[in-house]
Parts: structure tokens; sequence; C-alpha cells
């Protein structure tokens, strides 16, 4: 459903090494949470880091091992893995003020 | 159709009785008649340290080994190698069991400092996780522990509540039996009240200290759909994982055996109709201080190994070595029934364990080394743990388990002279079958020992005070003397034994006297009938003369007289004339 290619292609900016924020974002097919999570993030994206940031969506449905080696419980998850330190957000991504917060961005 | 019928005649019924997955705990599948219920969740709840994460890891490493169930271990607190460290103290190889693919450890990390909630979410990951490890490796059996831990990490509890819900069921349509732990809540079973759905079956356990001794305890507070035990049962957590003991069979149907067993003191058999105790019957051997209790019972394992069987020596005052130093001085050498694998000691304080502790470690020896005797030597230490109601409480287990098991037991119980209240053989002298009191026969200076059969079941004993006596040979039951002055015992017993003798040789002296002055006076007699004999004779002889002379004299005077006749005929006148004149 939605895989690494997929969200290259909405990815104009460059290569990966030079965005800033590295983001996974882990979702259980087409769930409502996760529908919204993915419109949330992608809305926030583009309007505060539009450029500098790459994003990874993956079905947690489609790959069970990830599971256990993300130490996943609850979805829909964010993992911010850069800017250091690592953060992890759940929910569907609605609290924006939150969602900042927590990937470090000054608005 | 009556319903009877109806039961009868529906062919569902027998599949819709609750289907149960023995843990392979042992003693547990007993008191829950088969095991945990099949395919449902089960709670175990307890305070920390209870054990709660050996209790369901046992079940997991067990069902793997014993029952061919893999099994998912989730951990909610502790990391994978943990775990596996912690467990390995049990002899259970986690990590070769992982690669078996027999058992799958998933540790579930969570902070909610890392974590930051930003809308509605669920527990999806959750479900993934565990189903893809079920699938994985075809598990029949999970373990959550704790889960409560979800409740820490992540903060909204109406998600998480209604997750759980979802979970439970979901475990239930996966058809996996399942083990979930709670942490002991305040008034309730747990913190989170997960009883409210798991609420099939939930086993309750429990850490308690009394008198500074700990006691394991467990209980099951409801199963639903099956008939179980509701006591609370001690268990034991030692190097071979969890035992727990089911307290007492209810009814007394117990198997009886009508054979005999010796004593090992042949004089003792003889007071018992001369064949000693009946298998399987519990023998009370109780006395004061120093009276031999201990030696009585080294006897008998000593028999019990001659007739080349097992026995085990529970001691609870003198180490093993002890024993056998002290058994050696009256003759018997149990470290030769050691070496051939027959007699087995264990020893330990009466205070290392609570009673439960104890009966529990002897249930694990006797179904371990099945002996078919055992001997408890003394049970009054028992005391110090426990007090009279708890110890005959647990002695009348005892007694029960070993009864089914058709093994003898010994103990042996130290009365205390004066204190009446404190006496264990008192107690317990209900519940044996067999009570012999040795005890201090104080008299004449000096202390021996008597001993007597106080009871004895369904036998013909002897009601006699014997004397006990421990020498160099061994052990011997005399017979004491019973005279004017009372008992006899000891020295004073000997003394009159050397005073019989005495009187015995003098009595026989006396009688050859006597039978020498019959004969001296029959002598004399008969000497004195011999002379009158001889004077008999010699008056006969005297008269036969005297006798023979007047016929002599009577012959000479006919003579004398025809001869004068003749002469007067010759010459008339002057014949005449003579004849005249004389």
């Amino acid at each position: 459903m939605h895989n690494d290619e997929h969200f290259h292609e909405s990815n104009e900016n460059g290569k990966n090494e030079t965005f800033q924020y590295v983001l996974s974002l882990f979702v259980t097919g087409a769930s409502p949470n996760s529908v919204r999570a993915i419109i949330n993030l992608k809305q926030l994206c583009e309007t505060h880091i539009k450029g500098k940031y790459s994003l990874e969506i993956i079905d947690v449905y489609q790959q069970g091992l990830t599971a256990e080696e993300e130490q996943i419980i609850a979805l829909p998850l964010l993992i911010k893995r850069l800017p250091l330190p690592e953060r992890r957000l759940i929910g569907d991504m609605s609290d924006t003020a939150k969602v900042l917060r927590g990937l470090g961005i000054t608005y | 159709m009556s319903i009877e019928q109806q039961k009868k005649e529906d062919p569902g019924l027998i599949n819709k009785i609750l289907h149960k997955t023995p843990t392979g705990i042992t003693g547990l599948d007993e008191i829950t008649g088969g095991g945990l219920p099949s395919g449902r969740p089960t709670l175990i709840c307890g305070a920390a340290g209870s054990g709660k994460t050996l209790f369901s890891m046992e079940f997991i490493v067990r069902g793997a080994l014993e029952f061919n169930e893999p099994g998912v271990f989730m951990a909610f607190e502790e990391k994978s190698e943990e775990l596996t460290v912690n467990v390995a103290s049990l002899g259970f190889d986690l990590d070769k069991l992982q690669k078996d693919k027999l058992v799958k450890l998933d540790h579930v990390h969570i902070e909610r400092s890392e974590i930051e909630e930003t809308g509605e979410y669920d527990l999806d990951g959750l479900f993934i996780r565990l189903g893809y490890a079920i699938d994985s490796i075809g598990a029949k059996r999970v373990v959550l522990d704790t889960i409560e831990n979800l409740f820490s990490g992540l903060s909204n509890q109406l998600i998480l509540r209604a997750e759980l819900r979802r979970l439970f069921q979901w475990l239930k349509e996966k058809g996996v039996t399942a083990i979930i732990t709670g942490e002991k809540g305040e008034g309730a079973l747990t913190r989170q009240g997960l009883e409210e759905y798991v609420s099939d079956c939930v086993i309750l356990l429990d850490h308690r200290v009394c008198n500074q001794i700990s006691t394991r305890l467990l209980r099951i507070v409801k199963y639903r759909g099956s008939v179980h035990g509701t006591n609370e049962y001690p268990f034991l957590i030692d190097e071979e994982g969890i035992s727990v003991l089911p307290v007492t069979a209810l009814k007394l149907e117990n198997n009886v055996s009508a054979e005999r067993i010796s004593s090992g003191i042949p004089s003792l058999d003889k007071m018992l109709e001369g064949k000693g105790f009946y298998r399987g019957s519990s023998i009370l051997v109780s006395g004061t201080a120093g009276t031999g209790k201990t030696s009585i019972a080294a006897y008998f394992a000593h028999a019990t190994c001659l007739r080349k069987e097992r026995c085990v020596y529970f001691a609870f005052e003198e180490s093993p070595p002890q024993i056998i130093r002290n058994m050696q001085s009256i003759g018997i050498n149990l470290q030769e029934h050691i070496d051939d694998g027959l007699l087995q000691f264990h020893a330990s304080r009466p205070t290392l364990n609570g009673l439960e502790m104890h009966l529990v470690s002897i249930h694990k020896v006797v179904n371990k080394f099945r002996p078919r005797t055992i001997i408890l030597d003394p049970i009054t230490n028992l005391i110090t743990v426990g007090s009279v109601s708890e110890v005959k409480a647990m002695l009348i287990r005892l007694i029960d388990f070993l009864q089914t098991q058709q093994i003898t037991v010994m103990f042996t119980a130290l009365t205390l002279n004066n204190i009446v209240n404190e006496q264990t053989d008192e107690g317990v002298s209900s519940l044996v079958d067999a009570w012999l009191r040795v005890r201090d026969i104080e008299f004449n200076g000096e202390r021996n020992r008597g001993m007597y059969v106080m009871k004895s079941r369904g036998m013909k004993h002897s009601n006699q005070v014997r004397e006990f006596v421990i020498s160099d040979e061994g052990l011997n039951l005399v017979s004491v003397y019973l005279g004017p002055e009372g008992v006899l015992t000891g020295s004073a017993r000997e003394a009159q034994q050397l005073q019989e003798e005495t009187g015995l040789i003098l009595r026989t002296h006396a009688v050859s006297r006597k039978d020498l002055e019959i004969e001296r006076k029959r002598k004399v007699l008969e000497a004195k009938i011999a002379s009158l004999h001889e004077e008999f004779e010699s008056l006969q002889d005297e008269l036969n003369k005297s006798y023979v002379e007047e016929e002599l004299k009577k012959e000479i005077i006919e003579k004398n007289r025809e001869k004068l006749t003749k002469i007067r005929h010759h010459e008339n006148n002057t014949a005449t004339d003579n004849s005249s004149s004389e």
C-alpha cells in the first residue's frame, strides 16, 4: 500500500543524507487511524519543513518482524530518526502542537 | 423425554466439557483437575516476588518440553537476556528452546518519557507482534508478563482498556492458552482490575512471612466451568521449579496392607504379635530426652535397608554424620546402606522453612526416591516453626499422603515431663497407628529405660513394660522384674536375678543335705534291723538248743529208766527197792 518508493516520489528535494528530518511512520493498512495519521503528518511536514524531510511509511501488517525489531506496541507510530535524539510519537497526529514539539520544530 | 435422557443422547456434550491444558507444574494439575482452561486466558496475580514470572515461565517451558506445545513469552518487565539468566538456575535453557523454535521470547520495551501521544491510537502493534510470534513457532501457549506495565507506558486509559478487552478476545479466537500476570493491587486482585477482562480462571499467589518464616501460597480464586480445590496450597520454588502441594485427599479411603514388617528389634517384634508393624502404617516413638528414640528409628531404618527397601531419614536435630557415628556405637552401620543407595538422609533445621515447606520438600523427596519407609526425627522440633495444631495438621496431611503410597512412617517425639499442653506426642497420638513410649524409670539411684506399646491398631500387642537396654550389641528389650517391691530394672533387676540364682543353689544344696540325712537314717535303721535279726536268730538258736537238750535229757532219762527196769527185772527185789527208795 504505502511503501518507500511511493514516499520518495513525493519528496522532490535532493538526496537522503542531506535531509534534516528523517521520519518513519508505521501504520496498519488503511485503518482510520492510519489514514488520518498519514494525511495529518504529510500536511504538517509540507507546511513546516517542506523539502527538509524524508518520510518512510511502513505497513506493519506487511512486515511482521518489524513490530518486534522496532519495539512497536501502539500504532500509528512515528519515529523521528534524525535529528537526534530519536523520538517516538504515537496517535493519529491530530494534535499538531504536540507533533511539532515531538519533532523539535519551532514555529 | 427426561433431561437425563437428553443429556445421554446429546453426543456433543462430551465435547462441550471444558478442555484443560496441563501446566506440568508439580501438584497444580491435581488441584485444577487437569490444568488451565484450554484456549482461554488465565490471570495469575500476586505481590512482587510472589513467583508470577517463574510460574508462567514454567508453564511455557514445560509445555514446550513435556507436552509439545510451543509457547510465546512476552515480557513487559524483564529483558530476554535477563529472563534467560534468571531461569537458567532452574535448568531451563531458553536459548536452546528458542533455537529449536519451541519458545519465543519477546521483550516489550515501553517508556513513557520516550513517547509522545498525539491523538487516537490503538495497540495493533502489539497484536501484530504477538500474532507474528505465535504464527512463527505455531504456539499453543502465550504468557503476557506483566501486561499492566502498559498502563505506566501509555496514558490513555480508555484506549488501553478497550484494547485489552479486544486483546483477550483475540487470544481466545486464536485458540491459545494464555497466562496474564498482574501485580496485586489495593483491595483488588490486580492494580488495573485485569480480573474484569480475564474471567475464566484466576490464580492468586501469595508470599507470607509468619514468625520470620516465609511460606508461599497459591489459591485458585475462580475457575469457570470446572471444579477445583479452594484451599490455599503451599508451594515451593527450588532448583526444579515450582511444586504445589495438594493439601489432603478429602476422603478416607486409602488402601491398607496386611503385610507386616519388622521393627529391626526382634524383642520388640515379639511384643507386636511377633511380626512387627503393618506396612504403610504410622508409628510414633515418644519419650523423654535420651531414652533412645533415635536408636529405635535407626534400627528401623537399618531393618528396612536389610530388606533391600529404600528408606529416607529426615533429621531435624542431628547431622547425618553424627547419627551414623552414634549408631555405629550400638552396632549398626548406616553408612553402608547409604553407599548401597538404599538410605538417604535429609537433614535440615526446622527453622529453615515453614511447616508447609517442610511438607512440600518431604513430598518431593518421597516422589523422587520412592522409599518404602521414612523417618522423621524428631517432629517435636517442628513446634519451633508452628503451633501444635499446625504441626498436627501438617502430619495429618503427611500421613495421608504416605498412606496412599503405602509408605511406612516413623516419627519420634520428645516428651517433656511437665508441660502437658506443649506435648506433640499427645497431639498426634490419635493420628498414628502404633505408639511406642520409652520412659525413664528412676529407681535405686539409677535411671533405666522402660518401653511399652501404648497402642497398636489392629493387633494384639503386649501390655508389658519391658526394659529397654542399649548395649554394644544393639538394642534389646528385657522383661522387667515384677516383685513385691514393684518394677525392678537395671542393676536392681540384675541383683534380683543374682539373688534368685543364689537362692536356687542354696535350695538345691539344702535338698541334697536332707537326702543324705535320710539315706543315713535309713542306713542306721537298716543296721538296727540287721542286728535285731541277729538277736532273733541267736535267741532262736538258744531256744532250739534248750529244746534239743530237753530232748536229749528225755531220751537219756528214758534210756536210764529202761536200764533200771531191766536191772529190776533181773534182780527184782533190789531193783524194786531201789526204785521205790528213789
